[in-house]
């Protein structure tokens, strides 16, 4: 029995870890044959994400990935290969910025407005793939890369002219949102438990945020009936559907949950960044969000592991190039070759789980027949 | 001379059960072989093995009398065998001629394909066996008699002498299953061995030389098809030592539970699958409904259950009119379902025991509080359903595809009978399962019975039927075409009604009235 738990845990933490060996096996050849150091590389990599700074950077970058790829996960939980997150959180940053400056309010309201903006707008463009899937049967995957083309290339592209602060402006973007509608950092807190000055990184409160989400999501996917139903929904929907859930209604609800939190991933640089839309506006969070889900596996707890790998990475990437070890694209090499090879990982050890598993009760049932 | 095929003592296990057990067989060169056995017998796990799609645990093959092993269908096709699968493996935008070759194509210097040099073989292999096919047709215009054709073809394309079809009538009409008989006579006198795998007696009698009946994974016997008769061959199949699922006295109420009126089902091709069906079960009553697999039965059980839509009619549950329901509100109503194919439609393979035993009871206690899953009791209950229904797992957290076909039906049966349940929608609850099992299934059915649960029941497996239904209604090219007493009928005359051989005579023309009866 003991020896039974022994492997199951080993399987457990075999995939990640396999993942992460063959990941810096890859980028110190790619490294050596490029010419780098691999070891002065991952050894600078690693000093650097001991500092304060470098931490608060992951933080950074973590949050819009693990709400990205929160976003995603609500509809590959049920089947659904929603990849419009990057359409949706880029026109919901535009026009949740565009109500933002619009007006000053009592902070906790502006706030509160600039969100909800938001994620009515990143739930209404999801929520129209939604409709086209459940009215006329048309592919999810389709039409969530149309709407990402529309979103991104029609109307944020041909809106923003109309709304824009400074003509003169290097990179131009709508009017700066009023103090009343910006976000507090956390730094306080970090300094509280830290005692280290944080040297001019800004900790995004929406970390608060993404923390709040990731709660909700797991709790309402694992402890809900609603959620019960959105599993059976993707393990087998046949079997879901005689077993009275109601299909169409749950793709509708998965793409809306899916589009509302898929409007907050532009929340960090809307609301405690750059505090307008720009022209610089950071994009790719939502293919990022696909990559995270992926490689959590689309739990809650898994995705924030992969969210914070992802974030320390990225933030690596820019001490690579300053310090001139390495090109920043080896980052972009050990990101694609961890997904890779986890996803191959957790596929073989499901296979050798499911085999121990039926071992077991065949083995159970011979002993009591 | 050595047999075309020799098989000795294969035997196959599945995790839980023994598909094949010690089965010999042996058929000679030239001749038709019917392999005949119930749903589940293990007819099929033995044309996998025959064919290199599973490896066998024990035994010996022998083609032409000479030892191999298949480790893929690549090695069987090799060795002269081909199969023709139920359900056809053609692509429908492609022609015959591609068709036939796809996978085995001839080709030209520089690699390209010779579609004259195909062609040419093609045409030889038609007129050497009498099978006439157009190549050039695609194969979506074609009839499904036709297409079985070409999927024949294809086999002998690729020089199979010995060909194995599994249950090749099933999706024809009668002419279809005529001309098919025509084809296999001509391939007989052309040579090929053929091995028939069926389980409609008249349709083995006619067409095969020698019978070889497969009951509970063993071969029971080899006959001449000239000595036996359909009765004998029944008995065989089912064997008389077997548990009679007899019920004892009537426990029949005048409480109407379900009642169907005018129910109809049209299909895409616009010809009604389910027709103008109307029945009524009351509580304590099992009503079974026999017919051949395809004359709309699993539609009729859908529209019931909610995942067929209707063209006409109404279904009542306990007196309210259930027809537009959702599926959740008939499951909460109290409709209890087991579906045909457990593995597709009834459980979460991957998800544990609990998360099964709830699905489709999620909305009600024990399973949920409210909005919320309530763990405990979900566990509680299966544990419940683990030892009143003898589920065999090692526990409630393990996953469903743990268990073998047996054992999931018990959960299945267990979770549907232990929420109280008012209607019991049960198709085939004993197909695939052993005997233990199905002794145990008609047990609890019998027992719900008692209790005054109405029964819906439909199954493939006559004694089944004829042994649990206190009446038994005959569908047949989606109509109810007779209603009948268990107690009187045998196998033999029900196999008359739903074949409609017994219909020509008499009650052809107004089928609609013994429907009426039925709801009577």
């Amino acid at each position: 029995m003991n020896a039974g738990l022994v492997r199951r845990v080993g399987l457990a933490v075999a995939a990640p870890l396999v993942a992460a060996v063959v990941a810096i096996l890859v980028s110190s050849i790619v490294l050596q044959v490029s010419g780098s150091n691999p070891y002065e590389t991952f050894k600078t990599m690693l000093e650097n994400g001991t500092k304060l700074e470098t931490l608060i950077d992951m933080l950074n970058r973590a949050t819009p990935l693990y709400l990205s790829a929160v976003a995603a996960a609500i509809g590959f939980r049920m089947n659904l290969f929603n990849i419009g997150v990057e359409g949706q959180y880029i026109l919901a940053a535009f026009l949740a910025a565009v109500v933002g400056a619009q007006f000053e309010l009592w902070a906790p309201l502006h706030i509160a407005v600039i969100m909800l903006t938001a994620m009515i707008v990143g739930a209404a463009w999801s929520g129209l793939a939604g409709l086209l899937k459940v009215t006329r049967g048309v592919n999810e995957v389709i039409s969530t890369i149309m709407l990402n083309f529309i979103a991104v290339g029609g109307l944020v592209a041909g809106l923003l002219p109309r709304f824009i602060d400074d003509p003169t402006a290097a990179n131009q973007g709508t009017p700066q949102i009023a103090d009343s509608g910006r976000l507090p950092d956390l730094n306080s807190w970090v300094e509280v438990f830290t005692r280290e000055i944080t040297k001019g990184r800004r900790l995004t409160g929406v970390l608060l945020v993404a923390i709040v989400v990731g709660i909700i999501y797991h709790v309402v996917l694992n402890r809900s009936r609603f959620g019960y139903d959105i599993r059976a929904s993707g393990m087998n929907p046949d079997a879901a559907r005689v077993g009275g859930v109601p299909p169409k209604r749950m793709i509708l609800i998965a793409m809306i949950g899916g589009g509302l939190v898929a409007g907050l991933v532009g929340m960090p640089e809307v609301l405690s960044d750059t505090h307008a839309y720009d022209q610089g506006f950071v994009q790719g969070l939502g293919f990022a969000g696909i990559a995270v889900a992926l490689l959590g596996r689309n739990t809650a707890p898994g995705m924030a592991i992969a969210a914070l790998l992802f974030g320390f990475l990225d933030s690596s990437s820019a001490v690579l190039q300053v310090s001139n070890l390495a090109s920043s694209e080896i980052v972009v090499i050990m990101q694609a070759t961890i997904l890779l090879v986890a996803v191959i990982a957790y596929e073989v050890v499901n296979r050798i789980r499911q085999r121990d598993e039926v071992k077991r009760a065949a083995h159970m049932v011979e002993a009591t027949a | 001379m050595p047999a075309a095929i020799e098989l000795i003592g294969i035997t196959k296990r599945f995790p839980g059960v023994v598909a094949n057990d010690d089965v010999n067989l042996r058929v000679e060169r030239g001749e038709i072989h019917a392999i005949c056995g119930e749903n589940g017998a293990g007819k099929s796990t033995l044309m996998k093995i025959l064919y290199g799609m599973q490896p066998a645990d024990e035994g010996t093959m022998m083609i032409d009398g000479k030892e191999v092993t298949f480790t893929s269908p690549t090695d069987a096709i090799a060795a002269g065998i081909g199969m023709v699968h139920q359900h056809f493996m053609l692509a429908d935008q492609m022609t015959v001629l591609e068709n036939v070759i796809l996978g085995s194509e001839p080709t030209k210097t520089g690699g390209l394909i010779d579609f004259d040099e195909a062609e040419r073989h093609l045409r030889e292999v038609g007129e050497a066996y009498g099978l006439t096919v157009d190549p050039g047709d695609l194969v979506e215009t074609l009839e499904v008699g036709e297409k079985q054709r070409v999927e024949i073809i294809k086999v002998l394309f690729r020089g199979a002498r010995i060909l194995i079809l599994d249950e090749p009538t099933a999706v024809l009409v009668p002419q279809e299953v005529e001309e098919l008989f025509r084809n296999l006579r001509e391939l007989q006198a052309s040579g090929a061995t053929i091995i028939f795998i069926d389980h409609k007696l008249q349709e083995v009698l006619e067409i095969s030389d020698r019978i070889t009946v497969i009951r509970r994974g063993k071969t029971v016997t080899t006959v001449d098809s000239s000595s036996v008769t359909a009765a004998d061959l029944a008995e065989l199949m089912v064997g008389s030592e077997l548990p009679s699922p007899e019920t004892t006295e009537s426990t029949v109420t005048d409480v109407v539970a379900l009642e169907v009126t005018g129910l109809t089902v049209v299909g895409d091709d616009r010809r009604p699958i389910v027709d103008n069906v109307s029945l009524t079960v009351h509580q304590g009553e099992v009503l079974g409904i026999a017919g051949i697999e395809g004359n709309g039965q699993s539609e009729l059980i859908d529209a019931i259950i909610g995942t067929q839509e209707l063209t006409a009619g109404h279904i009542r549950l306990m007196g309210d009119d259930i027809t537009t329901a959702s599926v959740r509100h008939r499951r909460e109503a109290g409709i209890a379902f087991v579906p045909q194919d457990r593995q597709t439609d009834g459980l979460l393979l991957d998800a544990t025991l609990w998360e099964n035993a709830a699905l489709g009871h999620q909305t009600k206690r024990p399973f949920s509080k409210g909005w919320w899953i309530d763990r405990a009791g979900a566990r509680a209950r299966t544990e419940e359903i683990r030892s009143e229904f003898d589920v065999r797992s090692p526990g409630v957290d393990v996953s469903a595809r743990a268990l073998s076909g047996g054992n999931q039906q018990k959960l299945i049966i267990g979770r549907e009978l232990t929420t109280d349940p008012v209607v019991f929608v049960a198709a085939h609850p004993t197909r695939g399962i052993d005997v233990g099992a199905q002794a145990e299934v008609w047990n609890d059915i019998r027992e719900a019975r008692a209790r005054g649960l109405a029964t819906l029941l439909v199954s493939a497996d006559l004694d089944e039927l004829i042994g649990l239904s206190d009446t038994i209604v005959v569908m047949f090219h989606g109509r109810l075409v007779a209603t009948l007493d268990p107690s009187e009928v045998t196998p033999r005359t029900l196999g008359s009604y739903m074949t409609g051989a017994a219909l020509q005579p008499a009650g052809a023309d107004q089928p609609g009235d013994h429907a009426e009866g039925g709801a009577a």
